[in-house]
């Protein structure tokens, strides 16, 4: 996650409140979900970032995942995301993230 | 059929092994500045010649073995013992790092670069016995005794040139202007690096048509990586026109176009248009090499313990010319664009530059052969975290064909197999964009049983921060009607 985003998500975070925020990912390859998901969780972990040993604890889910599909209205859904949910490993992101998650809770 | 319907008539390939060369990619250059003992990592992981000459993906790219080998060969495709070509006439040479350094000195007209003077003693009888390069060494380029190279190199404020690992330098390149960011020793490299491939490439057209006389040639549209200027306009141009002139094309004159990776699709287009208008009777599309991406992955190499594969720089040539009868046509009726107002997703994308140019011309997917699109070798970008481009990318075209009713949800996954061709270009950006396919494009579509070849590259415009917009442009390549007869499906 680069930097800049990185300083976003703390800031909204002490803004909005850590329980009142929801990070939505869009990355399109497991690697880059999974750092994404440990950097809005645990920490940047490159230690190069804003987020650099802040664990947030955010909750983060991919915009493939059911949790946040049932929320987006079908229509805008085909129109706009199920073709790349076709064309990327999405199955593959679905469960890195759900093993992510089990392991933070 | 007019005779003014454009047709590629021949397309050449070029490498360079040029692991001496490697140091100065962009980002070796970068990390050896911050650690200095990356050097030696990086000389302990080159490739000899012959480990370059009998890499698999390397032949596939000169056309000694066909695309599909790669699908039947595992990788690893390094260290392996060399195969039997499977082809005829190859599409081009390697050609070996010391004659090289001796074609950037021969083709520095300013003379910012010295050789030493034994290097080049025993450089030039090599050139005068090649037939590729002879006919570019016209002139005698400057040399240096040891004593005056190691005196320039003591001086700084330029680059020592080597051959592989090397200690002893056998040349340097000094600053054309050191007030000028434009023309410092590293720019002057990249640029005639660029023009040295392009040049090997145009003229290797002619040992693939005899009858294509690179003097004969009106026009040089050159698609290439590199930023030829000064201070006053970076990237003003015009390289094809130096390329041009080095490759002894005296009737052409030539201009540069610019799309990032995806430039030899909209120059090959512009090229056709060019003949087919009537402005000139032949243009020679080509893009040169890229220095800068030379070791671009090393530092995954080294950590994965593999050899530095990106050791290559590669060149592709093209001749477009009016309807012979039998070569491949041009068909400016299936030109593909992607608009501003498609947006930058990929999906959008991909409707743009293959849907929409497929519905106009009324052609289902069954009828196109090979799409042809992104081929980097994946040894070198899996290792680097970056997956396999050319199978991610025809698994996104497959999704966008089925979300668009073009082939059935169940066919996504073979499509690539099917439908596609596994990477093994170098990591030469441009070339690397389905430019590099063409001469196998060519062979398939005139001897073999090819149709049509459906072309399309794609330019990450962003990465120059004035848009957030990408770009691509597709082109198809068909069989010519006289000589459909010959053919079938393939």
């Amino acid at each position: 996650m680069d930097l800049e985003v990185q300083g976003r998500v703390k800031e909204l975070a002490e803004q909005y409140g850590k329980n009142d925020l929801v990070v939505i990912l869009g990355a399109p390859n497991v690697d880059s979900c999974v750092v994404q998901f440990e950097t809005v969780t645990r920490g940047d972990p490159t230690y190069a970032g804003p987020l650099a040993g802040i664990g947030l604890g955010l909750k983060a889910f991919h915009v493939f995942e059911p949790e946040v599909k049932t929320i987006i209205d079908p229509a805008r859904y085909a129109a706009l995301i199920e073709t790349l949910e076709l064309g990327l490993e999405a199955e593959a992101i679905v469960k890195a993230l759900q093993k992510a998650r089990s392991a933070v809770n | 059929m007019s005779h003014l319907q454009p047709v590629v008539k021949a397309a050449s390939a070029i490498l360079i092994h040029s692991p001496g060369l490697v140091r100065y990619g962009s980002k070796p250059s970068r990390e050896i500045a911050a650690r200095p003992s990356r050097l030696k990592e990086l000389l302990g992981r080159l490739r000899s010649f012959a480990q370059a000459e009998n890499y698999l993906p390397n032949d596939v790219f000169l056309g000694k073995q066909s695309p599909q080998r790669l699908f039947e060969i595992d990788r690893p495709w390094f260290n392996r013992p060399p195969l039997r070509a499977n082809e005829s006439l190859p599409f081009g040479e390697l050609v070996e790092e010391e004659r090289f350094l001796g074609l950037l000195a021969v083709a520095d007209v300013f003379k910012h670069v010295h050789l030493l003077d034994r290097f080049w003693e025993d450089v030039k009888p090599r050139l005068d016995q090649s037939r590729l390069c002879k006919p570019l060494v016209r002139v005698v380029p400057a040399l240096l005794t040891r004593e005056q190279l190691r005196c320039e190199i003591d001086r700084g404020g330029g680059l020592p040139l080597f051959v592989g690992a090397d200690a002893e330098p056998v040349g340097w390149v000094r600053h054309g202007n050191a007030e000028d960011g434009s023309l410092t020793a590293p720019i002057l490299l990249e640029n005639l690096c660029c023009k040295v491939s392009a040049a090997l490439a145009v003229r290797e057209i002619s040992h693939q048509d005899s009858k294509l006389r690179v003097e004969d040639a009106h026009f040089v549209l050159s698609c290439s990586e590199e930023a030829v200027g000064d201070r006053y306009q970076r990237g003003g141009g015009n390289l094809a026109k130096a390329i041009a002139e080095f490759a002894g094309c005296g009737l052409a004159s030539g201009v540069d176009i610019k799309d990032f990776c995806a430039a030899p699709i909209p120059a090959m287009v512009i090229g056709a248009a060019m003949v087919q208008s009537g402005v000139v009777e032949n243009v020679i599309v080509v893009g040169g090499s890229s220095l800068p991406k030379l070791g671009m992955k090393f530092l995954y190499h080294l950590e994965k313990g593999i050899p530095v594969l990106e050791d290559v720089q590669a060149a592709i040539a093209a001749w477009i010319g009016r309807d012979d009868g039998k070569s491949p046509v041009l068909n400016l009726a299936g030109v593909g664009r992607h608009p501003v107002q498609s947006g930058a997703g990929m999906d959008q994308q991909l409707k743009a530059i293959v849907v929409e140019p497929l519905e106009r011309l009324k052609l289902d997917v069954a009828g196109v052969d090979k799409f042809v699109s992104e081929l980097h070798n994946p040894e070198v970008t899996i290792p680097a975290n970056g997956g396999d481009v050319p199978e991610r990318n025809y698994r996104m075209l497959a999704a966008v064909l089925a979300a668009c009713g073009k082939i059935g949800r169940g066919e996504i996954a073979e499509f690539m197999s099917k439908k596609g061709v596994p990477g093994y270009v170098p990591t030469q950006g441009h070339i690397a964009s389905a430019f590099a396919y063409l001469p196998h494009a060519l062979r398939g579509l005139t001897q073999g049983e090819l149709r049509r070849c459906f072309l399309f590259a794609r330019a990450s415009l962003f990465l120059g921060q004035m848009t957030q917009l990408g770009d691509g442009m597709s082109l198809l390549l068909e069989r010519h009607p006289q000589a459909i007869s010959t053919g079938g499906v393939h």
